[in-house]
């Protein structure tokens, strides 16, 4: 289906990467939008409660961040397409009710506008060091989906996206900007409302009896029911059988988790987005994603200028699920990849388990507080052709 | 015991019943009878709170689907699972943000937070000073049995002082809250309490709470034969609820700060608050639509 024009800005603005994210959230249909304010992502919260009373949406700064995340899943439930934003310290405090979220397979996006960590670390510079919290931050297993921009059109493009895979797979989105995406301030534009596609929640079509709360087709993503609609159902973050009645044995526990895995992984093909340069004769391939993908063309080009060939280039856009096929392709083919990120070693290590021992894997770390110098980035594609 | 010895009361034990024996329960139509029996012992309070709350939804008469209930971790917790109506079991504490979220995204809804004392006012505090302060409209129902009953008998910030519990094996030092107080002073409309013996006017306080425009708080007196009342050497479920009997005051209108519970002591119970004051919603629309004018889009009035 199209976007409602109520709540779609179309025209050509100029927004930094937080605004352009509650616009994005707002022309995907968000309506009920909880948060706590933490720098450095404030704005989005900003933008949505100075936006929503305008277009039909309730926005209500909750208590703590434990409260938000509890809210924006209540709401998914009752009816609206919902969102939350935050930073490190307040992505942590969700993390428990995260859980919940992926265990009711309840359709929410959570943004978080990355700083440095750990603790209360930088909060007002920049890092990339929540990206494994994003996928195992919760206990248990279970997957999500991560996404990570990396321009203020992105952060506009991307939230849209983000509530399309929420609603198609029943799972939280984490939507992973970082605080120099963040505060940029670019042109974003928005097109009009029907050039904009937007995924429905699945509601059930049976009646009402009829119903399983957690009964899937062949996707592997159970319909959903509106508390209100007379379903009278029940879920629980219990373990639970397609009734969504808590049944403590092995055999449940294994038919409910293993569900929760697959209908991520097995449908990664259609949720992988990747940006790629200059591939065909790549040898040595730079791996990036959100604000370092930007300072990674600056050190491609200085190898370049000092007469290195044959650098690819990839942007992880989806980075969970993680690329495995692409990049374990990749491995066989190319002499290193080189990955940096504002962090000590998160999504390397993805990397070089896909890599194994095929190839080269270099991290090029950076504890965040600001980018990375370009000429790190260029030694180590220096490093990598020996 | 010898084996043989073992195996013939095994065979004594009664067959397990089916969901056929309890088809003609008067509650059948109200409980998820797949689910029955339910966990809870024999003598707790919780069965006794639930049967209240249907007969006040009945006298309500709220259109059945138009009632939610949320409820957090804990024997109190369960009680979503049985309830016959759409219904929510979220994490420990974080049920009446869970119930904000229902509330706000669907006004339409009567939102009910059916959780425990430990759930409800320790872990989740924070969410329960907040949205009676906003006087969000919903229902929130505490079953107070003094204990984390679920764990097996720890503390809980309402075990009354001196009474012993696994993790004060010596016995409470601390100051317990007063909940009728905390609701009151948060800003709650409706505030009454009741023990599990009070079912006929514990289900007038539930009706009248959920007919409440605003954050309305129910505390309900539970036993827990056990954990607390084992732990504290009170005696069997009848001893307990004859102590409800001989020790409950009922004290309409009393002053909050006068209801504090101590151990074995005098019980207070009665309606002690029934305000009126705008709701969340009200002042959001109120205010906006005063602000904003023609801009403002109204929310959730016609939902």
């Amino acid at each position: 289906m199209k976007a409602d024009p109520e709540g779609v800005l179309t025209g050509v603005h100029y927004l930094d990467g937080d605004k352009a994210c509650a616009e994005g959230g707002i022309a995907a249909g968000c309506r009920f939008f909880a948060g706590y304010p933490i720098t450095p992502s404030t704005e989005v919260a900003e933008r949505v409660a100075e936006r929503f009373p305008m277009v039909g949406g309730i926005f209500i700064q909750m208590e703590d961040e434990l409260a938000s995340m509890a809210a924006i899943l209540g709401g998914a439930w009752s009816g609206k397409k919902t969102m939350t934003v935050t930073s490190g310290p307040g992505f942590s405090l969700m993390m428990e009710n995260i859980g919940l979220g992926a265990m009711l397979e309840t359709p929410c996006v959570v943004v978080n506008v990355q700083r440095g960590g750990p603790s209360t670390g930088l909060p007002t510079l920049p890092g990339q060091a929540d990206m494994m919290q994003a996928r195992w931050g919760s206990h248990g297993d279970y997957e999500i989906i991560a996404l990570s921009p990396n321009s203020p059109q992105e952060c506009f493009d991307l939230t849209i996206q983000a509530f399309n895979f929420s609603e198609k797979y029943r799972v939280p989105v984490m939507f992973m900007m970082d605080e120099c995406v963040g505060h940029m301030t670019e042109k974003v534009v928005i097109p009009p409302a029907e050039e904009i596609e937007i995924y429905p929640r699945r509601l059930t079509k049976k009646k009402p009896g009829e119903y399983l709360p957690f009964e899937y087709g062949k996707d592997l993503v159970p319909d959903m029911a509106h508390a209100g609609d007379g379903y009278f159902f029940h879920v629980t973050g219990l373990t639970h059988d397609e009734r969504g009645y808590p049944d403590m044995s092995w055999q449940t526990q294994e038919k409910c988790v293993h569900r929760l895995l697959d209908k991520i992984n097995k449908n990664a093909d259609d949720i992988y987005i990747l940006e790629e340069e200059n591939m065909d004769n790549a040898e040595i391939v730079v791996v990036s994603y959100g604000i370092t993908s930007r300072v990674a063309l600056r050190g491609i080009q200085l190898a370049e200028e000092a007469g290195i060939k044959n650098i690819g280039r990839i942007r992880l856009i989806t980075i969970w699920p993680f690329p495995e096929k692409r990049i374990r392709e990749l491995s066989s083919k190319i002499k290193a990849f080189v990955v940096p990120e504002m962090n000590y070693g998160q999504m390397v290590l993805e990397v070089e388990r896909c890599a194994v021992n095929r190839c080269k894997t270099i991290l090029v770390p950076h504890a965040g507080g600001t980018v990375h110098k370009p000429e790190l980035i260029y030694e180590a594609i220096k490093e990598a052709t020996k | 015991m010898k084996a043989e010895e073992v195996k013939t009361l095994e065979r004594k034990r009664k067959p397990k019943k089916t969901q056929e024996d309890f088809e003609d329960h008067p509650m059948a139509e109200w409980l998820r009878m797949d689910r029955i029996p339910h966990i809870w012992c024999s003598t707790c309070g919780i069965g006794t709170a639930v049967t209240c709350f249907v007969e006040a939804v009945k006298a309500a008469k709220i259109p059945r689907e138009d009632i939610t209930v949320v409820s957090g971790i804990g024997c109190s917790g369960r009680i979503a699972g049985y309830i016959k109506l759409d219904s929510f079991h979220t994490t420990h504490g974080r049920a009446v943000p869970f119930a904000v979220g229902l509330k706000l995204a669907n006004p339409r809804l009567k939102v009910v937070v059916f959780s425990g004392d430990g759930d409800l006012i320790s872990i989740g505090g924070n969410h329960f000073i907040h949205t009676a302060r906003r006087n969000l409209d919903i229902t929130v129902i505490c079953i107070n049995n003094f204990i984390y009953a679920m764990t097996g008998g720890q503390l809980a910030p309402t075990t009354p002082p001196t009474a012993v519990a696994t993790t004060a094996p010596y016995g409470s030092y601390e100051h317990p809250f007063n909940l009728p107080l905390l609701a009151a002073s948060c800003g709650a409309t409706y505030v009454a309490r009741w023990t599990a013996l009070h079912v006929r006017r514990l289900t007038t306080s539930i009706n009248e709470a959920l007919q409440k425009k605003g954050f309305s708080f129910v505390e309900i007196i539970c036993p827990c034969t056990t954990l607390y009342a084992r732990k504290n050497r009170l005696g069997s479920g009848l001893d307990l609820m004859r102590f409800y009997h001989d020790n409950s005051v009922i004290a309409h209108g009393a002053d909050v700060r006068d209801v504090d519970i101590e151990f074995q002591s005098e019980i207070k119970v009665g309606k002690f608050l029934d305000i009126e004051k705008p709701s969340y919603l009200d002042k959001y629309n109120e205010y906006l639509k005063q602000k904003l004018g023609d801009k403002f889009k109204p929310y959730g009035v016609n939902t």
